[in-house]
């Protein structure tokens, strides 16, 4: 998008007038777009859309979510991935192809209560979202403290490249595991670090839309030089990953609006 | 309705000291409930209101989820201290009705076809009632869901306009609901210029109707631009422009 044009908008209001085409949370009305959210407005050659201020998390295909079981049938688990609908994981997912409910025992892989790192495999607003965890680093999520934050809250935390979490872990000595739908798991030898990373956390997500966010967690964290990314550790591969995850979830869903509109 | 004694005084001022086209002062603040997804809190001159949003969430009962779009629940009600005598907190059958047409008020300005199978649920509760708190209320609810981040196609603005002394006046109190002519509320979508209620208690003729409509309309502009101002004091504080620079 070139020429981009930002603005505050509340729901109603108009953010361009012309032919221009809707992407998220825009809408054609009259002879321009409106806004149907809170946000910030951007419009460009492609077409107008907003960046939600506010918001509970709505599950698009490919997003990395965190979930928490919460019951079996003799064919899927139920999980709780902090939205409006339930997901499931099918149990063919974790134990392969000959999977059989006769033979296998769904409690000795996943029980109630487990907290596990899911892709969400297929969704279309008219049925529940299914999920897998055949992937890299998908899977059971040991030990951690688990964290919610808006949904709308997660680009921000993990910032450009994830350069915002990649701060945080590395000044707290961390591993962050963030969920698109606002579920973060935090683990870390000491408590310190732990409650200092919360802190963290919280900050971002109540400041999210103001500027020099990332100067002022550095000064919560004491944070001197500015840290350079470095590909020494392997979390901050991982972050990289859930960050292109991002990027690739964001086209999605701006793709399925196309669709619907 | 008959009224029995002048609510307007002869410098033209009305019972509570206001003029025939004045609102009373509104105040609104958002997202005072932290365990809602939206949340408002409305004073309109004596009325107080606290308004929570929550959802997109599952249906319960599940039976009552739709396949194609959204349930949109709303629950009015009023706590027993809001009234002079004590108000039995059971749902009254006024309560009931006020429910019904704040939900088809608010119905037109949710996208509800966005988020099939879930629902929305609007809880207003009335701390403080003098009068126009089905407004409020609706003005509360605009601005709750919109802090829900509920996709909307517009902002809806309430406000009741009413004949009293024969004379058409803006935004009436409860002494002017039970004493005046009419009462005539009314639900308005500003962007989309439609009006989503119209409700009328009382007799007018047709050129008093018109003008009854017309009067409101200017209240309920006038209750947008404040239910504009509150949400852009939550969301971007006093900065007008964004900076482009991101970090």
């Amino acid at each position: 998008m070139q020429e981009i044009k930002r603005k505050f908008v509340i729901p109603g209001d108009k953010i361009i007038e012309g032919n221009i085409r809707p992407l998220g949370n825009a809408l054609k009305s009259g002879d321009g777009i409106i806004a149907t959210r809170i946000g910030i407005a951007e419009a460009g050659r492609d077409g107008a859309k907003v960046i939600p201020l506010s918001g509970v998390y709505l599950p698009r295909v490919n997003d990395i979510v965190i979930g928490k079981i919460k019951d079996h049938s003799s064919l899927s688990w139920d999980v709780d991935i902090n939205s409006c609908f339930t997901a499931h994981l099918p149990a063919q997912d974790v134990f392969g192809r000959d999977f059989s409910p006769a033979r296998d025992d769904m409690g000795r892989q996943l029980s109630t209560g487990d907290v596990i790192i899911s892709r969400i495999a297929t969704f279309d607003r008219t049925r529940d979202p299914v999920l897998s965890i055949q992937d890299k680093d998908l899977g059971k999520i040991p030990h951690g403290v688990i964290l919610k934050i808006s949904a709308t809250r997660v680009p921000r935390l993990i910032g450009k490249r994830g350069s915002m979490i990649q701060t945080i872990e590395q000044a707290t000595g961390t591993r962050i595991t963030i969920g698109q739908n606002g579920i973060i798991v935090v683990s870390g030898r000491t408590d310190d670090g732990l409650n200092l990373a919360i802190d963290a956390i919280h900050m971002v997500e109540e400041e999210a839309h103001t500027s020099n966010l990332t100067q002022r967690i550095k000064q919560l964290l004491n944070v001197q030089e500015p840290t350079q990314p470095e590909s020494d550790t392997k979390a901050n591969n991982q972050e990289d990953d859930s960050n292109n995850v991002l990027n690739n979830g964001n086209e999605n869903v701006e793709d399925k609006e196309h669709g619907l509109e | 309705m008959v009224q029995t004694r002048s609510l307007i005084d002869e410098n033209g001022k009305r019972t509570d000291g206001r003029v025939i086209d004045e609102l009373r002062d509104v105040k609104i603040g958002v997202g005072i409930i932290k365990n809602a997804d939206g949340s408002a809190f409305i004073e309109f001159g004596k009325n107080k209101i606290i308004v929570a949003v929550y959802g997109p969430r599952e249906v319960h009962p599940k039976h009552m989820a739709l396949t194609d779009k959204c349930v949109l629940r709303c629950r009015y009600h009023m706590s027993p201290f809001s009234t002079d005598t004590r108000k039995n907190p059971a749902p009254s059958r006024r309560e009931v009705e006020i429910s019904k047409v704040i939900r088809e008020a608010l119905e037109p300005a949710i996208i509800l076809e966005d988020y099939p199978r879930a629902a929305i649920d609007v809880f207003i509760e009335v701390l403080e009632a003098d009068g126009g708190s089905r407004c409020a209320g609706i003005d509360a609810a605009s601005v709750a869901l919109a802090d829900a981040g509920i996709n909307m196609r517009d902002m809806v603005s309430a406000c009741a306009a009413g004949k009293v002394d024969d004379k058409i006046v803006l935004d009436i109190n409860d002494t002017e609901d039970k004493e005046g002519g009419a009462d005539m509320p009314i639900a308005y979508l500003p962007n989309l210029n439609q009006i989503s209620l119209l409700q009328l208690d009382g007799i007018l003729d047709s050129t008093q109707f018109n003008s009854c409509i017309d009067n409101a309309i200017k209240g309920c502009l006038k209750i947008y631009e404040i239910q504009r101002t509150a949400l852009m004091q939550k969301y971007f504080g006093n900065e007008k422009e964004m900076e482009l620079k991101e970090e």
